[in-house]
């Protein structure tokens, strides 16, 4: 029985979020019940390895979990408590009232902003469209909007690159309109799926500088999904830690990087090339790989390649999720250690 | 002893347009670019993309034709070949000598050949007979950390990280002088790239391997190389001993990549920033140094004169007008 979400700080919800890929050969468990809750003005950092299953919990929250991967189990709750809650699980995924959400209610921003962007278009129009998309602004006072966003965004000479299309722009000009196509319906939340990791290193600080003053200055709710343990300490409130669909940590960043609960955790920032080591210096590994999610270990995901793994328990038995708003870790050692 | 010396490397490509293809311009994409491996040695090539320290792995490797400049090649001892004129025919023999490991593992291994084929292909190719080449597969195996039986399969049943070892074990076989890596861990998630740069630094311990590391991540290039050789828009900008580098940058350009550098530790986060303005465009690239449009430190020489390496420090060279007088900031 999930438990009650009642808190109107809470901009959207996630309980115990189940996403399966139906093949021929059985399901395969993309994510394992996941739960957790963005707040207006905050920054929730999800962080983990390839397969871990960040991008899928995003892509389940707006509903573009393509077949045959489908919601198995579980709850997505927008404006969870008040009167215009919304269960985003269960709207049709191409139905009107989800397509209002997408993009409005919810702005998107991806790795590779071509993802977003058409080729055929000039950005302006296409920003212009989803604004018409999502208000009933006129298609000049529209493109007044679209010159402010693009200023915004911190486009130089926003009057004529307006008219620009995304092949003309580089790189970081194009994450710089994903970013405003992404505000274009003035969202409350945002979710930005590795948006840095196609950029150079200078042009990353730049736009994660960029997210950081209009994620402050509009107060929305930021999830913050990356491979890169630099981008969590940097843009993070609270980080989740997910290893193989399940979230395996979760804490506030001071914590996290201070004093890691899960061997995972602990592991992984240890495995971190760190920009003061000294010359040559060896770094601390986690042996073997992440598993095929086909293959999930029994008992605890993580146990095959655990360093403090406790014989007799965490092969056989899954340690308990952390309880969504809580600190802590799915970790039967660390839990151990708590209540010690 | 020196492997590899590079000197005054020049690499254009023509850019054309037009009904008849004119030439309209051209990319300097590496411009008087200068460096020196030592045996043993790794040095890293960093920079932001478009810098083209990709281009220059690839001069090395021949795999380009550079444009002018000498590229001097030690297969051993008090022997010295200047590669960059050489023709194809000429270059075969030296080819064994130079081996490259890729970024990506999923696209450098032919997905239809068996693994063991894949290590034994240089082999075959260098005349070795079946028996010999089988033991050297299996000891390849052994070096990178494989299973033997690994040999007999293909390579979509390995992991990133197996794959890249894969890589590895085929780039080590022919026992090259001078191994070529391009990004060779970008691709890769962070608890395995940690495995294959543990890797690396124990084959070159155990093999007096000479590398050189084009990167564009300034953690990993820390833990790998001797020495680093930062480039901009076409040009070394600043090349120095690896902690020197970090510790004392002495190029603003340096200083700007390294600030900008996510560092994992909340209690930094004041000391992350972002430089102003885009990297610059090689086909037209500024007058004087092309990084003077983002140094906040430029003045007026700096948009008319194109600054020199000069060795400001022993080992560390900067090509800044300014370096002697600035104080910059580093990470030790």
């Amino acid at each position: 029985m999930a438990e009650p979400v009642n808190n109107s700080s809470h901009a959207l919800s996630v309980r115990d979020l189940v996403v399966d890929f139906v093949q021929d050969t059985g399901a395969i468990r993309a994510l394992d019940g996941v739960s957790l809750d963005l707040h207006a003005g905050r920054v929730l950092g999800v962080v983990g390895e390839s397969g871990c299953g960040k991008s899928v919990t995003a892509r389940a929250i707006l509903r573009l979990i393509d077949r045959p991967g489908r919601i198995a189990s579980g709850r997505v709750l927008l404006d969870p408590g008040s009167l215009e809650q919304q269960e985003l699980s269960a709207l049709d995924p191409e139905g009107r009232a989800m397509r209002k959400v997408r993009g409005g209610r919810i702005g998107l921003i991806f790795q590779e902003p071509m993802t977003a962007l058409s080729v055929h278009y000039t950005v302006g129009n296409q920003i212009i469209e989803a604004i018409r998309a999502h208000s009933d602004l006129s298609k000049s006072a529209a493109r007044e909007r679209v010159v402010a966003l693009l200023h915004e965004v911190g486009i130089p000479r926003p009057e004529t690159r307006i008219d620009a299309y995304p092949f003309q722009l580089s790189g970081g000009l194009r994450q710089r309109v994903g970013i405003a196509l992404a505000l274009a319906a003035e969202p409350q939340i945002l979710i930005a799926d590795e948006p840095t990791t196609a950029l150079d290193v200078t042009t990353q600080a730049q736009i994660l500088a960029l997210l950081r003053r209009l994620q402050r200055t509009k107060g929305v709710a930021l999830m913050l999904i990356t491979h890169d343990m630099g981008v969590i300490a940097q843009m993070a409130d609270d980080v989740a830690v997910m290893y193989l669909g399940r979230i395996v940590e979760f804490a506030p960043v001071a914590r996290l990087f201070v004093a890691p609960q899960h061997p995972y955790t602990r592991a992984l920032l240890r495995s971190v090339p760190n920009l003061r080591a000294v010359p040559r210096e060896r770094l601390a590994t986690i042996g073997g790989a992440v598993p095929h999610p086909g293959s999930r270990p029994v008992g605890c995901p993580f146990h095959p390649r655990c360093p403090e793994v406790i014989p007799g328990l965490c092969a056989t038995q899954a340690p308990p999720e952390i309880p969504a708003g809580q600190s802590g870790a799915s970790c039967f050692h660390a839990m151990a250690e708590a209540d010690a | 002893m020196t492997v590899l010396e590079v000197d005054g490397l020049f690499k254009e490509f023509p850019i054309r347009s037009g009904l008849l293809q004119r030439e309209t311009g051209r990319v300097r994409a590496v411009q008087d670019v200068s460096f020196s491996i030592g045996r043993g040695e790794t040095l890293a090539l960093v920079g932001e993309s478009g810098c083209g320290k990709t281009t220059v792995s690839r001069c090395i490797l021949r795999a380009l034709p550079p444009t002018k400049g000498a590229i001097r090649f030690s297969p051993e001892p008090g022997k010295s070949i200047d590669m960059a004129p050489l023709s194809r025919r000429a270059l075969r023999p030296l080819r064994r000598h130079i081996q490259m490991i890729f970024q990506d593992p999923y696209a450098s291994l032919n997905p239809r050949m068996m693994v063991g084929d894949i290590i034994a292909e240089p082999l075959l190719v260098n005349g070795m007979p079946a028996a010999q080449r089988s033991a050297r597969v299996r000891e390849l195996l052994d070096l990178v950390g494989l299973p033997a039986a690994a040999r007999a399969r293909f390579p979509h049943a390995f992991s990133g990280g197996q794959r890249q070892r894969i890589g590895i074990a085929r780039a080590l076989a022919l026992d090259p002088t001078l191994v070529v890596a391009d990004e060779p861990v970008s691709a890769l998630d962070v608890s395995v790239q940690a495995q294959i740069i543990n890797l690396l630094l124990d084959l070159q311990d155990r093999l007096h391997l000479s590398m050189l590391f084009v990167a564009h991540d300034l953690g990993v290039v820390r833990h790998v190389s001797d020495r680093v050789a930062v480039m901009y828009v076409g040009r070394i900008v600043e090349t120095a001993p690896t902690t020197a580098l970090y510790a004392t940058p002495r190029h603003p350009y340096t200083e700007a990549l390294l600030a900008a550098v996510p560092k994992a530790d909340p209690a930094l986060r004041d000391q992350t920033s972002a430089p102003r303005g885009e990297i610059a465009d090689p086909a037209n690239p500024p007058p004087g140094c092309a990084f003077h449009p983002r140094c906040p430190y430029a003045v007026e020489r700096c948009r008319i004169e194109l600054p020199a390496l000069q060795e400001i420090a022993p080992a560390h060279w900067s090509a800044c007008h300014r370096s002697a007088e600035l104080s910059l900031r580093g990470v030790a």
